[in-house]
């Protein structure tokens, strides 16, 4: 995992170094314009004239020591940057990846139990659209809804700054209140596709010997269908879940923006904008680590659900 | 005795896209409390519809009873709710399956797959159906019960397996079990010890049971009554005496003349064709003599495969699985390897035409080494040995038709011009006893035995002079066996083929070999004539091993003191492993007995 890590500190500091233009420009860009002089000050003042690999091995070696940089756009410390805005991102990436476990494999069960009838028509429908709909297209209908027509969850932000309370309650609820749109747009896509594949799996698993078994035990058929056809059909979901997560989080920076969430999406938008590599570079460190460690879980909680795998 | 069940005219219909078509035709007949009754007939004769039909489990929407009843202990199981039927299944009627590998969930503890069942049932608490779930793993003869239900399926073998199915099975002492081709999957030996297990649960309980089953000396040692059915009707019943002693309809006569009986060539020097109900009693049935002309010659065969660990995948223990293997087979013979599944005997057929590289050892095709031929020579010599493998649904390509498959072997070899190709295949489709119109079929248009046949006619292709025939009859019915079997005999005399015939049941080697080779872990512990070897087993083994066939004949039941078994090392050795050479002594002419250890 951290040779992962180093990997990605050095293919992202080499890609963005390969891109044109550097902070000098922008700062003289901002400043209307700069001669040779002050551009080469700049340069000398950001680092940027030292050789290639000296600044790669300066930068790794500041990664390390957690000090990803200053950032020249906001003038702050790029980790206090982060930390600031990390917890948001955090927040809406695992509620989503839950919420869409969660609804896809409850539609996955619901379909199997009549794999030709209704039912499973009406959730195949449903993931049809699910993964159709791009996730600004839902996000802004789902604004539009519920800004105009039904306005009961607020549409943009993290917080009401107009709550006078210290109750961590209200709090609580208001974030809660703010998160939903949100959450429910990013989840969109990923519960059809939990939909798909828990059906799928669960109708192979329905065939199994081990459920004629569990039948002529005399178990009932909640029993049947809820101990022991599930708990075998959930590794593919688990597996799949883990290998989207990196799209989860790609998902999170689009639905970001489109309802002002102040996570690091808002702010990895705007440093593309602005230039601002140290922030840039940081945001990708911490979106690895994100991904590094979904996967982990999702090894972990493989194992746990199947005595068979040894890692 | 009381009726326990009672079926009445019972028709189970299957609903299939070309419309409904009857699978259980008018079917009656009753199990009496503490009887057990063989149901027997071939695959497709319903028999195992039947008894999920009196559980009451047939897949929804795909099979139903269309008329009938079903009687249990006087209640018309058709006439209970859902709920009620939940509280009769694993209580009062249990049932266990065919694949023990398949019927445990992998994700649970057997523990809990026993305890679960008494819960269910037996309203205990969690604590107290875990105990009761032990003494039952214990009653099912499970070493080391109390830790051994903290296991995992497949931390068990697949005879342990059947063993915890039994054990659910009979946790809530039911009324009657319902045993579906439980031993089907299983060795020989593993075989006898749960047959053994069942009758001795039996009789402790008293519960009747319901044994379905193929194989006519499981019947013979099994049952008091017996039911024969021949697609979809009940064509006899009898006491398991009249079945086999004086039986009345044709097909029961057929089925009983197609099982090779242990024994009943004890007399013959050469094997001969089976005599199949229905051919013209003139035939004679010539004994195959062959020559004594030695076409393979195998020395000291050593396979051994790495066992991977580690995180740089560095081999750190060796599986054993041929250890100092010799053996000869003479032109137009067929020598049998025989001995338990892990036993390494597929693995000395697969050695011989290098699909697995051979460790050691030497082994000699008329005159040449094929160990030392390099890739090309090695290709060519491929064509001189050909191997039938079990499965026939598997070992065929599903997408392409019989004519490409069968000419696929001449056309890798450019043997035969195109102009000639169609008649060279239509003269094998006359070989193996199959219409020229076949030519075009895919598989899944065949039955078994038909698809056998196309996997010996594309063997046969390229003139072989030894055919490795892997377990090839053991996934078909028997009547259809007999048939492949002597299809196989008659091209041996016909071609002057020699095979070599690896195979687990005894009965049929008896039938088919010259020699007789018992192989044990890795090691050939005994080898010689058929004759001497079923006669006269020298080495404890090969006795045990004999001991262990069940005999298509109820006077001759096997008690469980007769049964011996102990269970199979690992073959599993570490690096440093270094085995002793294989010694034999030879105990009559051409009679060889390992004289080694062989860890049995």
């Amino acid at each position: 995992m951290l040779f992962v890590l180093l990997v990605v500190v050095v293919l992202n500091f080499l890609m963005l170094h390969l891109a044109p233009g550097d902070i000098a420009d922008t700062i003289a860009q901002t400043m209307g314009g700069a001669d040779e002089q002050d551009m080469a000050e700049l340069r000398q003042q950001y680092g940027l004239d030292q050789p290639f690999f000296i600044q790669l091995f300066n930068y790794v070696i500041r990664v390390a020591l957690l000090d990803f940089g200053h950032s020249h756009f906001y003038n702050l410390p790029v980790f206090d940057l982060i930390m600031e805005r990390f917890p948001a991102t955090l927040l809406l990436v695992f509620s989503a990846q839950i919420l869409s476990l969660f609804v896809g494999i409850l539609l996955g069960v619901y379909a199997a139990q009549n794999p030709n009838g209704l039912s499973s028509l009406f959730v195949n429908m449903f993931s049809l659209f699910g993964y159709a709909a791009p996730v600004f297209w839902t996000g802004i209908l789902l604004l539009i809804a519920f800004s105009l027509h039904i306005p009961i969850f607020p549409v943009s932000g993290m917080r009401d700054i107009t709550i006078e309370t210290d109750n961590f309650f209200v709090h609580f609820f208001d974030v809660l209140r703010h998160l939903f749109l949100p959450m429910i747009t990013l989840a969109s896509i990923f519960f059809a596709y939990y939909s798909r594949l828990c059906r799928a799996s669960m109708l192979e698993v329905l065939g199994a010997d081990f459920v004629r078994t569990a039948k002529a035990k005399g178990l009932s058929k909640k029993d049947v269908l809820l101990k022991h056809a599930l708990k075998n059909s959930l590794s593919p979901v688990i597996t799949f879940a883990g290998l989207s997560f990196s799209a989860v989080v790609s998902g999170a920076i689009l639905v970001e923006t489109v309802y002002s969430w102040p996570g690091l999406g808002t702010l990895a938008f705007n440093s593309i904008i602005s230039r601002d590599t140290p922030v840039l570079l940081g945001i990708l460190i911490f979106s690895t680590l994100m991904v590094t460690v979904g996967n982990l879980l999702t090894d972990l909680t493989l194992k746990a659900l199947d005595p068979r795998i040894k890692i | 005795m009381e009726d326990l069940v009672s079926i009445k005219n019972l028709n189970i219909e299957a609903r299939t896209r070309a419309g409904t078509l009857k699978v259980v035709n008018d079917l009656s007949f009753t199990i009496k409390k503490s009887e057990t009754l063989c149901v027997v007939g071939e695959s497709g004769c319903g028999k195992s519809v039947t008894a999920l039909s009196l559980m009451s489990l047939l897949p929804e929407g795909i099979l139903k009873v269309s008329s009938g009843d079903i009687l249990f202990d006087n209640i018309n199981l058709a006439q209970l709710s859902e709920t009620e039927l939940e509280g009769i299944r694993g209580n009062e009627i249990s049932m266990i399956f065919q694949e023990p590998m398949t019927s445990l969930n992998p994700l649970f503890t057997v523990g809990e797959q026993v305890s679960e069942v008494i819960r269910r049932h037996k309203n205990l608490n969690k604590a107290k159906a875990w105990v009761n779930a032990v003494e039952l793993l214990d009653a099912v003869k499970i070493p080391n019960p109390d830790k051994r239900a903290f296991d995992y399926p497949f931390q068990l073998s697949g005879g342990q397996r059947q063993r915890v199915m039994i054990a659910i099975a009979l946790a809530c002492q039911p009324k009657i079990l319902i045993a579906d081709e439980p031993t089907t999957a299983l060795d020989v030996t593993i075989q006898a010890e749960i047959l053994a297990l069942i009758n001795m649960l039996k009789h402790e309980t008293g519960t009747a049971v319901m044994f379905i089953t193929h194989d006519m000396a499981v019947v013979a040692q099994m049952a008091d009554r017996v039911v024969v059915m021949h697609p979809g009707k009940k064509v006899e019943e009898g006491t398991v005496h009249e079945i086999f002693n004086n039986p009345q309809h044709e097909y029961t006569k057929s089925l009983l003349a197609a099982v090779p009986k242990l024994g009943e060539m004890a007399s013959k020097k050469y094997p001969e064709p089976m005599r199949l109900v229905g051919e013209k009693k003139t035939k004679a049935l010539k004994p195959i003599v062959g020559t004594n002309e030695p076409l393979l010659k195998v020395n000291n065969l050593v396979t051994r495969y790495p066992v991977k660990g580690g995180v740089l995948r560095r081999t750190v223990a060796r599986v054993h699985a041929v250890e100092d293997v010799s053996f000869t087979i003479m032109k137009g013979k067929t020598l049998s390897l025989v001995g338990e599944s892990g036993c390494g005997k597929s693995t000395v057929g697969r050695s011989l035409i290098r699909l697995v590289e051979p460790t050691s050892g030497d082994v000699n095709l008329d005159g040449q080494n094929i160990l030392s031929l390099n890739q090309k020579d090695m290709r060519e010599a491929r064509s001189n040995i050909q191997m039938v493998f079990q499965d026939p649904f598997s070992s065929l390509n599903p997408q392409r038709p019989l004519f490409d498959q069968v000419a696929e072997p001449l056309r890798n070899y450019g043997m035969v011009k195109r102009e000639v190709l169609q008649e060279k295949i239509g003269d094998l489709f006359d070989r193996v006893k199959l219409p020229r119109s076949f030519m075009q079929r895919y598989p899944h248009q065949l039955s078994g035995g038909q698809r056998q046949r196309i996997a010996i006619a594309r063997a046969l292709a390229l003139n072989p002079k030894l055919i490795i025939a892997d377990e090839a009859v053991s996934a078909l019915d028997v009547s259809v066996q007999a048939q492949v079997l002597n299809l196989m005999m008659e091209l041996q005399v016909d071609l002057g083929l020699s095979f070599l015939f690896i195979s687990h049941d005894m009965a049929v080697v008896e039938r088919v070999s010259h020699d007789v080779g018992v192989m044990y872990l890795g090691r050939l512990v005994e080898i010689g004539p058929r004759q001497a070897i079923f006669r006269n087993p020298q080495h404890p083994y090969t006795q045990d091993l004999l001991k262990a066939v069940p005999i298509a004949d109820p006077d001759k039941r096997k008690s469980e003191r007769d049964l011996n078994f102990k269970p199979l090392p690992s073959p599993i050795h570490d690096l440093t492993h270094d085995p002793v050479p294989s010694e034999y002594k030879e105990v009559a002419k051409n009679h060889y007995v390992l004289t080694t250890d062989c860890g049995y």
